[in-house]
């Protein structure tokens, strides 16, 4: 499934005007981003509440398809611009990880 | 004539904070002074600057600065007429001190901050101790600058050259420096894509390059990261100058960290970085002593294509 397509779906707001909408194959829920970086799967979606450039850093060495950040939290701005930069999606939802990650899971695996 | 003292004590180059902070000003002050008493006259003292070519001369009473007189006061004696009476009545008497122990820092300050181009040093003891001039920060700034810039290119010269069908890559890495962490990564993921190396390759050269430069921007003064790159394999080199790890063991240990809340906000600092880079290595070294620095050395083959898939 697409990025902007899961975003459709669960009614969830695309914080990027412009991103790579590619397919989504996975997904890894974590706000430790060293575990990010030790177990997370190719082409998946994070989903998170570190929501500061250095999160898109890492989705950007790991390939990841786009960021969700839950909970409502503000998106720093400088994150946003590395995102447009990357061209990775970050995605927003006042949903916390749990429910964001079975809504994401039902989707893409279900 | 008001003029900024071409030093910034606030917004200077790293090295140049570093170095008025480390030096005192007994560093770089005269010791040798030619100074007078109290009975002196004021001729006796127009004679002393005349002869020694000097505009200042320090007054000292038992060891201690009692006033400066300058030409200005010269000139005053002359044009009413005290010149051959004692100084003590016509010397400066409220001056402005510095004392030796304190930083350069204090000095360059200060010179911003009076127009004085000269300031008498006294010690702990209030004692008379020598005298700074504007002249004397910047030179002994000048000689500290040689050294400094000498060192960063013996530092050049012994750097590894690239070999034939190698690519290589250097990045330096400041401390503390979240705004640029990524950025050889980034590069280093680049390089590999354009040399089509298989994704599974790239990824785990991506987890060690980011691990590793993260680890230099949290934990150590600044590094640097290399990257080698041949048909064989992916060198990752990463060397920072300090503090040093008392024990290489532990930070192979999962969870083991000396990282601070602000670093564990932002999502990193559980004690991961170096064994996640060692798990996706094919060969891994760490080295480290206290005072000196750490290097660490990751080796990720080219060849082990599908495994990791």
């Amino acid at each position: 499934m697409k990025v902007s397509e899961l975003a459709g779906k669960l009614g969830y707001e695309i914080v990027t005007e412009k991103y790579n909408d590619n397919e989504i194959a996975d997904g890894y829920t974590s706000d430790l981003l060293s575990d990010v970086m030790g177990n997370a799967p190719e082409g998946a979606i994070l989903i998170t509440i570190q929501a500061h450039k250095n999160t898109l850093a890492v989705a950007s060495q790991l390939d990841f398809t786009a960021v969700l950040i839950c909970n409502n939290r503000s998106v720093e701005a400088d994150a946003v611009e590395t995102a447009l930069k990357l061209g990775i999606p970050i995605l927003k939802t006042k949903d916390n990880q749990f429910i964001a990650s079975y809504k994401v899971y039902c989707e893409i695996k279900g | 004539m008001p003029h900024r003292f071409p030093i910034s004590t606030e917004k200077s180059p790293n090295i140049i904070m570093e170095v008025i902070l480390r030096l005192k000003i007994k560093d770089a002050m005269v010791t040798k002074v030619i100074t007078a008493g109290r009975d002196a006259s004021m001729r006796d003292i127009q004679k002393l600057m005349k002869k020694n070519a000097i505009s200042g001369v320090p007054i000292i009473d038992h060891d201690r600065l009692i006033g400066m007189v300058s030409v200005n006061d010269i000139i005053h004696a002359l044009d009413k007429g005290h010149i051959e009476e004692p100084v003590h009545d016509h010397m400066t008497k409220s001056l402005v001190v510095l004392e030796d122990d304190m930083p350069l820092s204090f000095a360059v300050s200060y010179f911003d901050k009076y127009s004085y181009r000269r300031f008498p040093v006294i010690d702990k003891n209030r004692k008379f101790v020598g005298m700074l001039s504007s002249r004397d920060v910047l030179s002994v700034m000048l000689q500290q600058l040689n050294l400094e810039i000498k060192e960063l290119e013996d530092k050049i010269v012994s750097e590894r050259v690239e070999l034939p069908n190698q690519i290589m890559r250097d990045f330096f890495i400041k401390k503390f420096d979240f705004e640029n962490a990524g950025k050889a990564s980034f590069e280093l993921k680049k390089v590999l894509k354009e040399k089509n190396v298989h994704a599974a390759v790239i990824r785990r050269a991506s987890v060690a390059s980011y691990e590793l430069e993260l680890n230099i921007a949290i934990h150590s003064d600044g590094g640097r990261i290399v990257f080698l790159l041949d048909d064989e394999k992916i060198e990752i080199i990463a060397n920072d100058t300090g503090p040093g790890i008392d024990d290489v063991e532990k930070v192979t240990e999962e969870g083991y960290s000396t990282a601070n809340e602000w670093i564990r906000s932002l999502g990193f600092g559980a004690g991961m970085g170096i064994p996640n880079t060692k798990r996706v290595s094919d060969e891994f070294e760490i080295t480290s002593e206290i005072g000196k620095g750490t290097s660490v050395k990751s080796v990720i083959y080219l060849e082990k294509k599908n495994e990791s898939q």
